[in-house]
């Protein structure tokens, strides 16, 4: 089962491989994983989604708690929070299929950010569904690269990660 | 103040949080350190090999409830560490490590000796720290002896870049330590302590299972009196033996794959594990599905992440352990009255019962073989139970923890999550620096004692008198076991021999003395003699049966329900008392 978790972590050297590194040895696989600044300059706040088969949840965050640099760490349930994530994606793109291409891209409310010869570069943004789909779509044109951001979320509402109570032992 | 090096910086510092020894090594990258080491208070014992320091700073740490201290140079210096840092890990020792690193500029360029060491040991270690500014040093001294002694304790390292240790600066005291991400909880709460008591109140067949954790806290005393005023037996992890002493009519001694049998089958038959600082740990569990199968659980651990993670816990207690204890004694104390008065005696005489009938046993005979159980027996009776014992990892190990009864805390050194075959010699020179009015013996192997014996000249030069006995079975004993029952005794690798290394030649060689024990007639006469050396270490070589085998066991991923006690309870077979139980038939994984 897939879970999407938010840590917030002291922006130092070195925290990132703590992280991954935690996960890799103790066989919490990861699905997706983007970091990046937050509104307070020393934290980074990252958005890890986590593959769970057998084991609760709560394996995963107290452990990842335990990190001295770790500050927070929740999960975003899907019903109580906004996913989104970001991809580039290089779809081979002749004269004849190129208005097919653009309408796709508009109905998926997305950018034309490059054009070659026989090429078109697109971004999308939304739920990794709707990535999903689009990507499926195009697919017939054929892919030459493409890139995902990885999944980043918030919870819904007006609260912040720092409102919420970290789930202790139970 | 005027200017300082960061050297010096790094010995004010280490001044400031109260560190008496240090065990290392010195070289290139950590030099620096070594010269304001001689104007320091701080006393410096010079170690032969990395591992050894490390293993020293643990036992130094295991024996005194104080944070060990070791230190390294970059790469291979530093690498030599991990092996006791990984130990000091899994057992929640309080340890910092020093290293040198190569010079900032030099950092990423794979420049001699260079290694990744907060990287190497990041995984090991409960937190790391590289010091990138001289003006960090102090602060981060005092944080990682914060973070090393607090909470759930374990190893710290902090590797500092060689031109940090040289830059000069103004040198500016600790400000106090605050670490936002690190908050362990030390206080439980109220409720879930009140659910203990009323668990503990509804059952009939509870087992105070004692942990490690329980050492750590200092609550011992707290522990005992739990037991007493509920009447409810205790069984001591073999990180935990000592918390209460094995003569008390309350302790049944250790659980686990070597543990005896009333332990062991005291937690399966229980109703209620009352779990204060254990870890649920394979070892103690045998068959996860399979361990105590009726029970609920009360799990206290200062570490949430222990809670739950192998055995789900019904009651759940995040604190510190002696927190715990004192707050469920006053529960169950105002609770007196309002729950009905639980009775155990029956629960008790069940338990006394298989303690009478299934004790630890050997045959010694006048003039059979010598048996490794038969001398560490007599350690025990001439010592009274009163030293501070250290052991390897092996039988021997297992024979220590079963044959000597503790009489307190803090007197059982040993490897126990990480079984590091040669923590025994030098982690009995940490202990007994550590505590110098105190005898310590080593309890250790032929195999473990290999592994780190160049410590022995540290010692001879320290004048640090410790007392080794080597169970020399001339075989990497344990793993000869496993052969003989579960590979068809197609032995493979594992003999010594009892001759090479001569251990008594060897002793002399590194300016200690050497003795030799080949029957039981001379056991105590060496023991004795032994004890009476105060100014060096003493190796006593007991050539003992080199196929005795380590019982109870209960084999890796059994049930503890299949106990096996072995041929001294061959001609009396057990009748047991385990009810049938519906286990679940999903399988395990097995943990060799
Ligand atoms: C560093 C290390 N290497 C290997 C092992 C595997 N191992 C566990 S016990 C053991 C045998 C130990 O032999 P010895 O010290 O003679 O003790 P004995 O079992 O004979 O009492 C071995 C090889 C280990 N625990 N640690
Ligand atoms: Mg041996």
């Amino acid at each position: 089962m897939k879970h999407t978790i938010a840590v917030l972590v002291e922006n130092k050297p070195g925290v990132l491989a703590r992280v991954s590194g935690l996960f890799a040895r103790r066989g919490f696989n990861i699905h997706s994983l983007a970091v990046g600044t937050t509104e307070s300059p020393n934290v980074s706040r990252m958005t890890i989604v986590v593959d769970l088969p057998e084991r609760p949840l709560e394996h995963v965050t107290k452990q990842v708690y335990k990190l001295i640099n770790v500050l927070k760490v929740i999960e975003l349930e899907p019903e109580l929070s906004v996913e989104r994530e970001l991809m580039l994606i290089k779809v081979r793109a002749v004269a004849e299929v190129r208005a097919r291409i653009i309408e796709l891209t508009e109905i998926f409310r997305g950018k034309v950010i490059d054009v070659g010869t026989d090429s078109m570069t697109i971004e999308i943004t939304g739920a990794p569904e709707k990535i999903q789909a689009f990507e499926d779509l195009v697919a017939v044109y054929g892919i030459i690269e493409l890139v995902k951001s990885g999944r980043v979320a918030l919870s819904r509402g007006s609260k912040s990660i720092k409102d919420r109570q970290l789930r202790v032992a139970g | 103040m005027s200017e300082v090096t960061g050297a010096k910086a790094l010995f004010l510092a280490l001044e400031a949080v109260g560190v008496e020894h240090i065990f290392g090594i010195p070289g290139g990258a950590i030099l620096p350190a070594y010269d304001p080491l001689i104007d320091s208070t701080v006393k410096h014992i010079l170690c032969r090999h990395e591992q050894g320091a490390a293993h020293a700073a643990d036992g130094y740490a295991q024996a005194s409830g104080k944070v060990g201290v070791c230190m390294a140079t970059s790469g291979p210096g530093a690498t030599n560490l991990i092996t006791g840092l990984a130990s000091s890990f899994m057992d929640s020792i309080p340890v910092v490590a020093i290293t040198g690193q190569v010079p900032r500029p030099a950092m990423g360029y794979d420049a001699f000796q260079e290694s990744d060491i907060t990287g190497n040991a990041g995984p090991v270690t409960k937190h790391t720290f590289l010091v990138m500014e001289p003006d960090d040093i102090a602060q981060t001294v005092a944080e990682a002896f914060h973070i090393a002694s607090t909470g759930r304790p374990g190893p710290v390292l902090i590797d500092i870049p060689k031109d940090v240790l040289q830059a000069r600066f103004t040198y500016k005291p600790a400000g106090p330590v605050d670490l936002p991400g690190y908050q362990p909880t030390t206080k439980p709460n109220q409720r879930q302590i009140v659910e203990a008591a009323k668990l503990i109140a509804e059952s009939e067949r509870p087992i105070l299972y004692a942990g490690g954790g329980i050492i750590k806290a200092g609550a011992s005393a707290e522990l005992v009196q739990l037991a007493e005023m509920t009447g409810i037996p205790v069984v001591t992890t073999l990180m935990a033996r000592g918390v209460i002493p094995d003569g008390h009519d309350l302790c049944l001694g250790m659980p686990g794959m070597h543990g005896n049998y009333t332990a062991v089958t005291a937690l399966q038959r229980s109703d209620l594990l009352i779990g204060i600082g254990p870890r649920f740990d394979d070892r103690v569990t045998g068959k996860l599905s399979h361990f105590a199968p009726d029970a609920k659980i009360i799990h206290a651990d200062i570490d949430p992440a222990e809670i739950s993670k192998n055995r789900k816990a019904d009651v759940p207690i995040v604190g510190d352990a002696k927190a715990v204890l004192v707050e469920l004694i006053k529960v169950i104390e105002s609770r007196r009255g309002k729950d009905s008065q639980p009775d155990y005696s029956a629960w008790r005489d069940t338990v006394n019962g298989w303690k009478k009938a299934y004790p630890y046993k050997y045959t010694q005979t006048e003039d059979g073989p010598l048996k490794p159980q038969y001398v560490v027996e007599r350690i025990a009776a001439l010592t009274d139970g009163n030293a501070i014992y250290c052991s390897g990892v092996g039988q021997h190990q297992m024979w220590g923890s079963q044959f000597i009864p503790f009489r307190r805390p803090r007197t059982w050194i040993n490897s126990g999550g990480s079984g590091a075959m040669g923590f025994g010699v030098p982690a009995a020179m940490g202990a007994k620096v550590a505590m110098p009015d105190d005898e310590v013996w080593c309890i250790d192997g032929d195999g473990c004692f290999q592994m780190t014996c160049q410590e022995l000249a540290t010692m001879a030069v320290e004048k640090i008198p410790i007392k080794i006995a080597i169970l020399n079975n001339a075989y990497l004993g344990m793993v000869r076991q496993w052969q003989e029952l579960f590979y068809d005794e197609r032995y493979s690798e594992v003999e010594f021999g009892w001759d090479i290394p001569d251990y008594v030649k060897l002793a002399e060689a590194y300016g200690c003395i050497g003795l030799r024990v080949e029957s039981m007639q001379d056991v105590d006469t060496a023991i004795e003699k032994a004890r009476g050396v105060n100014d060096r270490p003493v190796v006593i070589d007991f050539r003992c049966d080199k196929g005795e085998m380590c019982y109870p066991m209960v084999a890796a991923g059994s049930s503890n329900d299949d106990i096996i006690l072995g041929p001294e309870y061959e001609k009396e077979p057990v009748a047991h008392e385990l009810g049938d139980h519906l286990y679940s038939q999903e399988e395990d994984m097995v943990i060799d």
